[in-house]
């Protein structure tokens, strides 16, 4: 779908990207990296709009430096920024797009009918879009990205300002893109975790260098782990460390979690962390809780912080950049 | 050209019923000339209001009437005293209402193209088959158009009259054709002024405000010296002073080339030879603005 070779784009002052090397294949692609980190200066050079300093790269098979325009037919792009007029209806403004796309005027109003639908816009798309709400104008740049049925959509951020439920919508509906719609996605995110539930392949980059390219369940079997919290009861006043003790024994790999970061809330020694060896663990954990009558107050899949994707990373020096975002970070493991 | 949607669900499951499932879509993609096309249309009826709120759709139609009216009552003084000449000749016609043709250009350029910029619809633009010079040529002939169907349309009325009125057909329609080639002119530069200023600002007010100051201050001082110049018999300098100001540029390059009479003080406007530099500095002033708002998007598109 995408292939880049050594593909660089240097600002007087800043350097973009720096000999940026990827191949991205049909599916759902994750590209991530913090604020900066050059996503948005590739999606540009993909779409053909800036020209890339050096190197090449190639959408759909077609260069981008020579067929722009061909590539900008089969590619959606929904950008990070708001793009909506506040006057007009979401239905005027996707037919306008759709045309602007190239569809003729009939199939530009069917298809926009049907795209608003599927991403789950009803009677409110004929209302103008100023008093539409985030979740809802991320739904129409969406569609507007959608309307022309492009082969590949290259979207920026998508779930930018949503709250958790609106940001699971989103991230389901990506996933539907390509298993529904058979549309390969490329999506950008500075929150890994929100990714790895949504991506088959995962792509992280910083200072517009490549750290790293893999699938999904590359980095999923690097460290899943389990975060368990339980409470105390009467008969079992640790429950805790009975817990802890309990799993042990049951083969698994117990370790409590640090009393800072993510899970400081619960206090020190509250939350454990289980090494998932497979589907069984889910219900090793289960029986043990239920066993010692304690009442599960959280079993959780642990969010991977993305400093832990550097840690195994032999680049020790990039761990500096990320940790300069250690919000971030937070809030992903909260969502 | 018909669309060619086909039903082709992904998941072809019978007991499915309520979800009808993706269509993709295998119809003609029309490509870059196409959208260029969908954007000059809509630009164009954009400035009308159409397709927009029905209060977008008061200031132009209103601005269009006022235009209209003055032409419908000379018409029909000419018609009902058997005149045997229109009382204003086709070509004066613009120069007279040109605080109306400001205003108009004033609400609708920035409406044109303040609000892609404010609320970054550009960049979206940009990602469809579309080059920065299609939206540059869209944006400007919608905006041209718009003014010379503002323009025109009262010097139709002036010459429907006319023949209604049965005056010499050879004279009204020379007259109107001459009238016909000064309003395009002065669409084109006033499209390309108004969208020059209206893009420097992604606020709408400012842009309205910057075009009406472009308009009046240069109309303003432009009359204010060459009045001065009349009262101290500099007469020669009154008809290259007109080449500071839009209007008294079509003004010029009409009484030069299209046997207008001047509206310059005291009757002193510019012959053959200013009238080729009135020409040219139109024609430039043209050209500069198409080459500044090529260059204006260069950079808003990112």
């Amino acid at each position: 779908m995408i292939a880049t070779e050594s593909l660089s784009k240097r600002f007087p002052r800043v350097t973009a990207l720096d000999r940026l090397s990827v191949d991205i294949g049909p599916g759902v692609t994750g590209l991530v990296g913090a604020n900066g980190a050059g996503k948005s200066t590739l999606i540009k050079i993909l779409l053909g709009l800036s020209p890339a300093t050096e190197g090449r790269a190639e959408v759909l098979g077609l260069d981008v430096a020579t067929r722009g325009a061909e590539i900008r037919e089969q590619v959606g792009y929904m950008p990070e920024h708001d793009c909506l007029p506040p006057d007009v209806s979401a239905t005027e403004f996707v037919v306008h797009m759709a045309r602007m796309s190239g569809l003729p005027p009939t199939a530009a109003r069917e298809r926009t009918a049907d795209t608003l639908r599927h991403v789950g816009l009803y009677e409110e798309r004929y209302r103008p879009m100023g008093g539409y709400s985030t979740g809802m104008k991320q739904r129409v740049k969406l569609a507007q990205a959608l309307v022309h049925d492009p082969k590949l959509v290259l979207l920026d951020e998508p779930t930018n300002g949503l709250d958790p439920v609106g940001r699971d919508d989103m991230l389901g509906l990506i996933r539907r893109v390509h298993t529904d719609f058979g549309i390969s996605v490329l999506v950008t995110s500075h929150l890994l975790g929100e990714l790895e539930r949504t991506c088959d392949h995962v792509v992280v980059i910083d200072g517009g260098t490549l750290l790293r390219s893999s699938s999904t369940s590359d980095f999923t079997r690097d460290s899943g782990s389990l975060a368990v919290e339980v409470t105390d009861s009467d008969a079992v006043p640790d429950g805790t460390g009975a817990l802890a003790a309990a799993l042990a024994a049951a083969g698994l790999t117990v370790q409590p979690a640090g009393g800072t970061g993510e899970y400081a809330a619960a206090g020190p020694g509250h939350v454990l962390l289980v090494d998932v060896a497979g589907e069984e663990t889910y219900d090793t954990v289960r029986d043990a809780v239920a066993g010692l009558g304690l009442g599960l107050v959280r079993m959780e899949q642990r969010r991977h912080r993305i400093a832990e994707v550097f840690r195994t990373d032999e680049q020790p020096q990039q761990t500096h950049a990320w940790g300069a975002a250690p919000q971030e970070r937070g809030s992903t493991d909260a969502a | 050209m018909p669309p060619e949607t086909t039903a082709a669900p992904v998941h072809p499951a019978p007991d499915v019923i309520h979800n009808i499932g993706y269509r993709s879509y295998g119809g003609a993609r029309l490509g870059r000339a196409y959208a260029r096309r969908s954007l000059y249309s809509q630009s164009l009826r954009g400035a009308y209001g159409l397709g927009r709120s029905a209060k977008s759709k008061i200031l132009p139609m209103l601005l269009f009437a006022v235009m209209c009216v003055p032409a419908a009552i000379v018409v029909a003084v000419a018609v009902f005293t058997k005149m045997n000449h229109l009382p204003l000749e086709y070509t004066r016609y613009a120069i007279y209402l040109q605080a109306v043709i400001g205003l108009f250009l004033a609400a609708q350029a920035p409406q044109s193209v303040s609000r892609d910029l404010r609320f970054k619809t550009v960049p979206l633009y940009f990602s469809r088959p579309i080059e920065r010079v299609d939206y540059v040529v869209a944006k400007f002939a919608a905006m041209t158009t718009a003014l010379f169907v503002l323009t025109a349309a009262p010097l139709v009325t002036l010459y429907a009259g006319a023949l209604l009125a049965k005056l010499d057909f050879v004279d009204q329609t020379k007259g109107f054709a001459q009238g016909l080639v000064s309003v395009a002119l002065l669409s084109l530069l006033f499209a390309g002024l108004g969208l020059v200023v209206a893009a420097l600002t992604p606020r709408r007010g400012f842009g309205v405000a910057a075009v009406i100051a472009v308009l009046t201050i240069s109309y303003g001082a432009v009359g204010t010296i060459q009045g001065i110049a009349l009262n101290t018999d500099n007469t020669q300098i009154i008809s290259w002073l007109g080449l500071f100001s839009p209007i008294t540029l079509i003004d010029g390059v009409q009484t030069a080339f299209l046997s207008a009479t001047t509206s310059f003080p005291g009757g002193h406007g510019p012959g053959t030879g200013a009238g080729v530099v009135y020409l040219l500095v139109l024609l430039a002033a043209v050209a500069g603005s198409y080459g500044l708002l090529t260059a204006r998007y260069r950079k808003a598109g990112l």
